[in-house]
């Protein structure tokens, strides 16, 4: 009542005000919060050397990964004793063992890259989906996610790939179309507390259509959480590949794989454990970069989100 | 300022109700809610209707339904004349459009100021971008801001700074309707008058039909020219806001209007100094809904609703103020 009475010069008032109160950009923030976090560049770090590695693999490896020298074989590494010739050493059919681990990035992040890809895309759309239609759409999709964490993974991939024969196209393939139980549930998740923001309820009422809300208004802030999820299967997907491999399921010799790697070794590894240690210890990193990564970005994005 | 020629109105409701199925408890048994009950209202053009009740009455169902955002379970809202859902979405879109409670939250964050405005001209296909630029300029300079924020992001705007983003998104189709549901609540206080200011500035420079919500009848005392009060989903009172101090009947509307009249600065949610908590809306009370705080309620308000009675201008919904439950009660 009696304070409604005031003048209402409105916008004189309020531009020094601006001045004052208006913060850094979204964009500054965030920069500023990633050169902050030391997991987080850490972690991208040394991704970006091991992408690297793997697109300039042919440039960077000293030898052929699949030329064989019985002549060579297990050859220690240099810091064993061995000779530059082979940094690393070779391994039981003489083949360059450096050059194997470059190339069996490429493997390793080919399969964590496309089967986190397919199981994001089929992931959040159930999930955006279910969190945003309701109803039965939910039901559905609550449905199909309770079937598939029935499932375990590993048996299932094992039978596929049991009965299909492993190759990388296999394993890629039954990874994607396993790994979206996680995608589901978070984006679910997030859809369902983003739907009901006012911001969506005004661009409904201005007249948006709902694809151009899911998109334009959804997902825009669902993306973090996503991000965080892509990181966290792609490390999944990386494992999941080395154990199949090592079981013999996975991607089958001579390709380069961590996994196989680990395998053809292990039966050398009471004389030799430098055989299973070294792809083994390129692995940890592999996927502990991932999800120092993934750990980062969450603790980068998530304070804006909560505000 | 009302539209002498006997047009139709700008927002009529007839008989609207809007029941919710909601799971309660573990076992998920589902119980009906109904948070609009039958409600006819009638909005003139030009006119500014408070709505005015406790939080949970009902008002944002009610503003939801009007919008579109919502359909009823039962009954028929027109807009100047044509039913709702009967129109297309845009050219409803055209005639009302929303400012909601919480600048924080109706604010995409991702989005840049320039952005989150021009997004209806976007949608409507009005114009090009030039001119979509010119037009949120315009549009700033009416709600009071520079036209330097339209690169900066809401996070970086105080809540008085993005209800006015929010009010200038509103207006910048021209809409007739603007259904403002607690426009300042989530505001301080200092900042809460400007923005009821610019309402009430804004109104007579485009000639807006209001529908005002709020839980507090100060806030709505002013801007408005009539009132409905609303009570577990149904309109109680309407009343001519002329009339609403001297001459108001229901004791709910008593009641929110001692609240007025004790001072309180902070303008939150007004106590009503009823005692009892509001009723839970799946069970609704027997009879009159509001007799278990009704200083008045007598046998008769336990056990039958009242029907509306034409009171001045409006209706009352009151036991006290029906000619024939008095009869009824005298005998
Ligand atoms: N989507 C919904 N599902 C179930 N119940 C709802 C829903 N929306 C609102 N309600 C219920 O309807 C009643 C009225 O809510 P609302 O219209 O938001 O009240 P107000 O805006 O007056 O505070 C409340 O009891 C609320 O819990
Ligand atoms: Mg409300």
């Amino acid at each position: 009542m009696t304070h409604a009475d005031s003048d209402p010069a409105n916008a004189i008032e309020i531009d020094p005000l601006l001045q004052e109160v208006m913060g850094p950009t979204p964009g500054q923030l965030l920069r500023s919060r990633i050169v902050g976090h030391q997991g987080l560049v850490i972690g991208v770090v040394v991704l970006t050397i091991m992408v690297i590695i793997a697109i300039f693999a042919p440039l960077i490896a000293p030898h052929d990964p699949y030329a064989q020298s019985l002549m060579a074989r297990m050859k220690p590494p240099v810091f064993l004793g061995g000779t530059w010739e082979h940094p690393l050493g070779t391994d039981h059919l003489g083949r360059d063992y450096l050059s194997r681990l470059i190339y069996g990035a490429r493997v390793s992040l080919l399969i964590g890259v496309i089967a986190a890809t397919i199981s994001g895309v089929i992931g959040t759309a159930m999930g955006v989906a279910a969190g945003y239609f309701g109803g039965k759409v939910d039901a559905v999709v609550t449905f199909l996610i309770n079937v598939r964490l029935a499932m375990p993974v590993v048996l299932v991939a094992l039978a596929v790939v049991a009965i299909l024969g492993g190759s990388l196209t296999v394993v890629i393939a039954v990874l994607g179309l396993l790994l979206w139980d996680r995608f589901a549930v978070v984006m679910r998740a997030s859809t369902r507390q983003v739907r009901e923001r006012e911001y969506v309820a005004a661009a409904r009422a201005i007249g948006a259509s709902t694809p151009r809300i899911l998109l334009t208004e959804i997902m825009p802030n669902i993306a973090n959480n996503l991000i965080v999820v892509v990181t966290l299967e792609m490390a999944h997907a990386i494992l999941l590949e080395a154990a199949l491999s090592f079981l013999g399921l996975g991607v089958q010799p001579p390709t380069p794989s961590w996994g196989l790697m680990v395998s053809e070794g292990k039966n050398m590894m009471l004389f030799e454990p430098w055989l299973v240690l070294i792809p083994g210890a390129v692995l940890f990193i592999l996927v502990l970069a991932i999800n120092l990564m993934g750990d980062g970005l969450r603790d980068v994005t998530a304070p804006e989100n909560r505000s | 300022m009302l539209d002498a020629t006997q047009t139709a109105p700008a927002l009529e409701l007839s008989h609207v109700t809007k029941t919710y199925t909601v799971k309660q408890g573990l076992m998920g048994k589902r119980r009906p809610l109904t948070a609009v009950r039958d409600v006819s209202l009638r909005l003139n053009r030009g006119e500014v209707l408070g709505l005015v009740g406790e939080s949970g009455c009902g008002k944002s169902t009610l503003a939801k339904i009007l919008l579109g955002l919502e359909a009823p379970t039962s009954g028929e809202v027109r807009v100047d004349g044509e039913v709702l859902g009967g129109q297309d979405r845009l050219a409803l879109a055209r005639r009302i459009q929303p400012i909601f409670q919480d600048p924080y939250s109706s604010l995409n964050p991702r989005k840049s100021i320039a952005d989150i405005i021009s997004l209806p001209l976007r949608i409507h296909g009005v114009g090009d971008s030039a001119s979509q630029e010119k037009a949120v300029r315009d549009i700033l300079d009416v709600v009071g801001l520079p036209s330097r924020v339209m690169n900066t992001y809401p996070s970086q705007m105080s809540g008085g700074q993005r209800q006015r983003v929010a009010i200038a998104r509103a207006l910048i189709m021209k809409p007739e309707i603007v259904i403002c549901d607690e426009p300042t609540s989530a505001l301080d206080v200092s900042v809460q008058s400007q923005i009821l200011n610019l309402l009430g500035d804004l109104r007579e420079e485009f000639g807006l039909t209001y529908l005002f919500i709020s839980h507090n009848l100060a806030v709505v005392e002013h801007l408005a020219t009539r009132v409905a009060v609303m009570y577990l989903g149904r309109i109680v009172e309407e009343v001519n806001s002329t009339d609403l101090f001297a001459n108001s009947a229901h004791p709910y509307t008593q009641a929110l209007l001692q609240s007025v009249l004790t001072p309180d600065p902070d303008m939150g949610v007004p106590d009503t100094q009823l005692g009892m908590a509001y009723p839970n809306p799946i069970d609704p009370p027997s009879g009159c809904a509001f007799h278990p705080r009704c200083p008045h309620a007598t046998e008769l308000c336990k056990a039958t609703a009242p029907r509306p009675v034409p009171h001045l201008d409006g209706h009352v919904e009151c036991h006290l103020h029906d000619p024939e439950s008095s009869m009824f009660q005298g005998s």
